[in-house]
C-alpha cells in the first residue's frame, strides 16, 4: 500500500510561499494514501488557475485542461474507467465562474468523482481581479470600486442542485480537510468540498486571520446532523456560509454508474473493441 | 414503362407527411428499388409547409431530381410552392377537401382525390395519408400488397384493428384511382426492381453504425438539427455493448468529456453542428495539444449563428480545418455517400488513436438526412488499429520517473498509455510540455514538441482522400466537390458527356491534410476546374487554390440558398464554360 509520499512527485509548484494551495495539495495526497490507493488508479483532474496546477504536483495520473472544464473532463475519465479514483479540482473562478454549468450539472447527475475547489474569493492567476465568490464591496483590479455583485453561496446551491455530499474546509485544518477528502473518495456519488484556501498575494481581506475568526465549526454547532438537509441550509444560511466539516450527506440516493442502463460492471476501457459480425447483421437488419 | 420516377407528397408539418413518405419508401426499397428521399422542413414542430420528395429508380440514385412525376398535396401551399416542378406528363393529386385549384401555368394533370372524404368514412381523417399511398400505387400499377407487411411494422403495436384499417385506406385508395384511371388518367408504371435486400437510411445512421462498428462505447452530446439521429441511435444500442451516451449540459461539456473518456481509454465521439462546433473550439484545441485521440462529427446547416437550422449548407469547411486558436495537427474527413459516412466514421477511430489528435467526419445536413437505399455494408472492411496505445505492461522508468507520453519520435507519434497501467504515470496538460507532460517554456522544447506535434499528420495514410472518376487524360473539365455533392455531380457529368465534353469528378473525402498529390495532376490535366459547394464564398475553391494552385482555371460555383444542388444546376453552370 502505497504511503502519503509516494503521492508526491519532483515537480515544485510555483504557488507563492504560503498559499492556501499547498495545504491542500498535502492533504489529497495523505487521503489517496489513507483510503488505500496507488498512484496509478488515481486521476486528479483540475482547471487553470494558481489552483489548476495540482494536477501537476501529486504523482498520479493527472490532467491539467482548460479553464472551467475541469469537472466534465472528470465525469468522462470516470465513466471511461469506473475503477478509478478521480479528483476534480481547480479555483473559485474555475467552478463557479466559467464552470458553473458544470458544477451545477456535475451535481445534478451525481458521477462517483470528487469535487475541490480552492476557495480564495479572487482571481489569483490573473492577477487579482473580482470571483463570483468575492463579497460585495470587495475592491479588485477589476472592481476599483468595490464589487457590486452578490457573491454565490456555493453551499446552498449545491443542497439546491440535489447533491448527495456537501463538505467545506479550511486549508490549515490539515486533519479535518484530509478526512473529509477520504469521505469524499468513499462517498458514493458526487461529492463537493470548498476549501477556503487564501491567496495570500492579491486577497487582503480573506486573510488567514479572518477565516480563523469568522468560520465556524460544524462539529461545534449543536445537534447538527449531515443528514439532514433543511438543517444544513438553516445552518449555512444563519452562518453566511461560513462553516466548515461536512455539511450534507445522502448515502440512499445512488450514483449514475450505478443507475446507467446497461453500463459495464468492469471499466468500460478495457471493452473488446471488436463487435462480432452476429451482432453487426441484428443492427444491420433494421434498417431493411 | 419508366425506370426512374420522383415523387412528393406536401402539407403542413405534424400531418404524417414523414410517415407517408417513409412507408412509401420502405415498402419500394424491400422491392429492390433505389431511393433517394429528402426531406424539406422547418424550424418547428405543427404547421408550416413540408414536403418529403422521393425518387424511386432501378438504378443507383444519389440526388434529388431535377422534375417531379407525381405530387400529392394536402393543401394549396404545397401545389403553389412544387408544381413548377412538375413536367409536363406530371400529376397533382390533391385532397379535394381544400377544393384545390390547378395554377394556370402548368400542362401537369391535377386530380381532386377525396383523401381525407375516403379516411374519414372508414374511421379517422388521420388516415388520408394511406389513402394517398393507395391512390399513387393506383398510378404506378404496383401491387398494394407490398404495403401490408411495413403496414405491419409500424402500426402493429397499436393493435391488429389499426393494421386492417391503415391497409383498407390503401386500397380505397387504390380502388377510387383505380376508377378514375379509366376516366383518362395515364398510368405510370414502373419497371420491375430486382428485388435484391439493401438498407434504407439516412446518413447519421450509418455515422452511428459506424461509430459501433469502429470500437465507439460512450458518446457525449448536447442535442441539435441536424446530429441529434447520431446520439438517439447510440443510446439505444450502447448499453447492449456496456456503454452509453450522456446528455450534457452543453457542447462544451460534450467535447471535454469526450476527450477525459479518450484520454482514459474508451472510444468515443460527440457529434453536433455549427453552433455546437463553435463551442467545442477550445477542447478542440485541448484534444490537439494534448494528444488526446477524439472524433467529432459535424453535421453542416445553414449558418451563421442559428442561421438556416433546418437547410442545406457546406460553410463550416474553414471553421473545422482552421478554428481553434494556435496551430494543432488535426484531421477532417468529408464522405460523401452513406456507405462512405459508415465506413469513414469507423475509420476515424482509428485514424484518432494513430495520431493522437483530432478527427473531424464532416457530414452536411442533405447527407446526414437524405434518406436512400444503401448497398450491403461490408463489416469484414472495418478494422480496429489501436496506434501506439501500449498493451500489456509499461516496462518501468528509472527512478520511477514520468512516462515519456510526449517522446520525441522519428514520426511524431508518441507511445501512450490510460490511467490505471502501472509505470505508465505521466501529467497532460494544455499548457506547452516536455516529454513527459510537465509545463515547459523552453524554445528548443517548443520547437520539438510543435514539430513532432505535425510531423504527425505529414503523411496520413487514409485509404481513399479523393473518390476520382477520371476517366480523361485531358479533361475539358473537372468537377469537384465533398460531401453530399457528389449526386448531382455524377449525374450533370452523365449528361455532359453526353453532349461531347470529356468530364472528370473528383470528390474530396480527406479535406485536411488536403490530398494536394491526388489532386494536382487532375487539375493540371483539365481546361477548367469547377466547385461545386453549398456555400457563399467558395470555401473548398479557395482551399484548392490554396493547395494546387491554377487560381486562373478554378471556378467557383456556390449556392447558399439553403437548398441542395440539382444536377441540371451544376449541367448548366458546366455548359456556360463552353
Ligand atoms: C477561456 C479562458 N478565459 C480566461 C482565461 C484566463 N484565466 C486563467 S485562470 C483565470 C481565473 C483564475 O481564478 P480562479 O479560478 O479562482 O483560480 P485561482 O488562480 O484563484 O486559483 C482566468 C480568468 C483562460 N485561461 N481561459
Ligand atoms: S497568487 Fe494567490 S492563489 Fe496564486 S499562488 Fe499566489 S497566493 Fe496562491
Ligand atoms: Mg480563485
Amino acid at each position: 500500500m502505497a504511503t502519503f509520499k509516494e503521492f508526491r512527485n519532483n515537480v515544485k509548484p510555483n504557488w507563492c510561499p504560503g498559499c492556501g494551495d499547498f495545504s491542500v495539495q498535502a492533504a489529497i495526497q495523505r487521503a489517496a494514501a489513507n483510503v488505500g490507493l496507488e498512484p496509478e488508479n488515481l486521476a486528479v483532474i483540475s482547471g487553470i488557475g494558481c489552483s489548476g496546477r495540482i494536477s501537476g504536483y501529486i504523482n498520479s495520473y493527472g490532467f491539467h485542461g482548460i479553464h472551467g472544464r475541469s469537472l466534465p473532463i472528470a465525469q468522462g475519465v470516470k465513466m471511461a474507467n469506473r475503477d478509478l479514483t478521480v479528483l476534480a479540482s481547480g479555483g473559485d473562478g474555475d467552478g463557479f465562474a466559467i464552470g458553473m454549468g458544470h458544477t451545477i450539472h456535475a451535481i445534478r447527475r451525481n458521477i462517483d468523482i470528487t469535487y475541490i475547489v480552492m476557495d480564495n474569493q479572487i482571481y489569483g492567476l490573473t492577477k487579482g481581479q473580482t470571483s463570483p465568490r468575492s463579497a460585495a464591496g470587495f475592491k479588485t483590479k477589476s472592481t476599483p470600486q468595490g464589487s457590486i455583485e452578490q457573491a454565490i453561496s456555493p453551499m446552498e446551491m449545491a443542497l439546491t442542485a440535489g447533491a448527495t455530499f456537501v463538505a467545506q474546509s479550511f486549508s490549515t485544518d490539515l486533519k479535518d480537510l484530509t478526512a473529509l477528502i477520504e469521505a469524499g473518495i468513499n462517498h458514493k456519488g458526487f461529492s463537493l468540498i470548498n476549501v477556503f484556501s487564501p491567496c495570500v498575494t492579491y486577497n487582503k481581506v480573506n486573510t488567514y486571520d479572518w477565516f480563523k475568526e469568522n468560520l465556524t465549526k460544524l462539529s461545534t454547532v449543536e445537534g447538527y446532523d449531515p443528514n439532514n438537509r433543511e438543517l444544513a441550509m438553516q445552518t449555512l444560511m444563519r452562518h453566511n456560509g461560513l462553516v466548515t466539516g461536512l455539511i450534507y450527506q445522502n448515502t440512499e440516493r445512488q450514483s449514475y454508474q450505478e443507475l446507467v442502463h446497461g453500463y459495464s460492471e468492469t471499466p468500460l476501457s478495457q471493452a473488446d473493441l471488436q463487435l462480432d459480425q452476429a451482432h453487426f447483421d441484428k443492427l444491420v437488419a433494421e434498417f431493411m | 414503362m419508366i425506370n426512374q420516377l420522383s415523387w412528393k407528397v406536401g402539407g403542413q408539418q405534424g400531418e404524417g407527411i414523414e410517415s407517408t413518405g417513409e412507408i412509401f419508401s420502405i415498402a419500394l426499397n424491400r422491392l429492390g428499388y433505389y431511393l433517394y428521399g429528402y426531406r424539406h422542413f422547418s424550424s418547428r414542430i405543427k404547421g408550416g409547409h413540408t414536403n418529403n420528395k422521393i425518387r424511386v429508380s432501378t438504378t443507383e440514385v444519389r440526388s434529388i431530381s431535377d422534375d417531379l412525376d407525381i405530387l400529392v398535396a394536402f393543401d394549396q401551399e404545397t401545389i403553389d410552392l412544387n408544381y413548377k416542378e412538375l413536367h409536363s406528363h406530371g400529376v397533382i393529386m390533391a385532397d379535394s377537401k381544400f377544393d384545390p385549384k390547378q395554377p394556370a401555368d402548368t400542362q401537369a394533370a391535377m386530380y381532386a382525390v377525396p383523401f381525407t372524404e375516403i379516411a374519414t368514412q372508414l374511421g379517422t381523417s388521420l388516415m388520408k395519408n394511406m389513402v394517398a399511398i393507395g391512390a399513387t400505387s393506383a398510378v404506378l400499377d404496383l401491387d398494394i400488397t407490398v404495403f401490408v407487411e411495413v403496414v405491419q411494422e409500424i402500426f402493429g403495436r397499436k393493435g391488429q384493428q389499426v393494421v386492417d384499417k391503415n391497409m383498407e385506406a390503401i386500397k380505397a385508395g387504390f380502388d377510387y384511382m383505380k376508377d378514375q384511371l379509366g376516366a383518362g388518367v395515364e398510368t405510370m408504371q414502373l419497371e420491375k426492381a430486382d428485388g435484391n435486400k439493401r438498407l434504407f437510411m439516412i446518413g447519421n445512421d450509418a455515422i452511428a453504425l459506424g461509430a459501433i462498428a469502429g470500437g465507439c462505447r460512450f458518446m457525449a452530446a448536447y442535442p441539435i438539427t441536424p446530429a441529434s439521429e447520431i446520439m438517439e441511435y447510440l443510446i439505444k444500442k450502447l448499453p447492449a455493448l456496456g456503454g452509453t451516451v450522456i446528455q450534457t449540459e452543453d457542447e462544451i461539456a460534450a467535447c471535454t468529456m469526450a476527450i477525459g473518456a479518450n484520454y482514459a481509454g474508451v472510444r468515443t465521439i460527440t457529434a453536433s453542428a455549427g453552433p455546437g462546433l463553435s463551442l467545442k473550439m477550445e477542447a478542440i484545441g485541448l484534444s490537439g495539444i494534448t494528444e488526446t485521440p477524439l472524433v467529432i462529427v459535424d453535421t453542416q446547416r445553414g449558418g451563421p449563428s442559428t442561421g438556416l437550422p433546418t437547410k442545406q449548407e457546406q460553410s463550416d469547411l474553414m471553421a473545422m480545418i482552421y478554428g481553434t486558436h494556435g496551430e494543432i495537427p488535426k484531421i477532417v474527413l468529408a464522405p460523401s455517400t452513406v456507405e462512405e459516412a459508415f465506413y469513414d466514421t469507423a475509420e476515424a477511430f482509428n485514424l484518432a488513436e494513430e495520431y493522437q489528435c483530432p478527427v473531424i467526419v464532416l457530414s452536411d445536413l442533405q447527407l446526414s438526412l437524405g434518406k436512400q437505399t444503401v448497398e450491403p455494408l461490408d463489416f469484414s472492411k472495418v478494422e480496429i488499429r489501436r496506434g501506439k496505445l501500449v498493451q500489456g505492461e509499461v516496462p518501468a522508468t528509472e527512478n520511477g520517473a514520468y512516462f515519456k507520453r510526449y517522446e520525441v519520435t522519428a514520426d511524431g507519434v508518441s507511445p501512450r498509455v490510460i490511467p490505471g497501467m502501472k509505470n505508465g504515470i505521466h501529467h497532460v496538460t494544455g499548457v506547452e510540455h516536455d516529454e513527459t507532460g510537465k509545463p515547459s517554456e523552453s524554445a528548443a522544447n517548443r520547437i520539438a514538441q510543435m514539430d513532432k506535434r505535425f510531423r504527425k499528420v505529414e503523411n496520413i495514410r487514409f485509404n481513399t482522400p479523393v473518390y476520382k472518376n477520371a476517366p480523361h487524360e485531358d479533361a475539358d473539365v473537372l468537377i469537384v466537390g465533398f460531401n453530399s455533392t457528389r449526386g448531382a455531380i455524377e449525374e450533370a457529368m452523365l449528361r455532359l458527356q453526353n453532349d461531347g465534353l470529356k468530364v472528370n469528378h473528383a470528390q474530396i473525402r480527406l479535406i485536411h491534410p488536403f490530398p494536394t498529390d491526388e489532386v494536382l495532376p487532375l487539375v493540371r490535366s483539365a481546361k477548367k476546374v469547377v466547385v461545386v459547394e453549398n456555400n457563399a464564398t467558395g470555401q473548398l475553391a479557395n482551399i484548392m487554390k490554396m493547395n494546387v494552385g491554377h487560381a486562373e482555371k478554378i471556378v467557383k460555383h456556390v449556392k447558399y440558398d439553403g437548398n441542395p444542388f440539382l444536377p441540371h444546376e451544376v449541367y448548366t453552370k458546366v455548359k456556360e464554360l463552353f
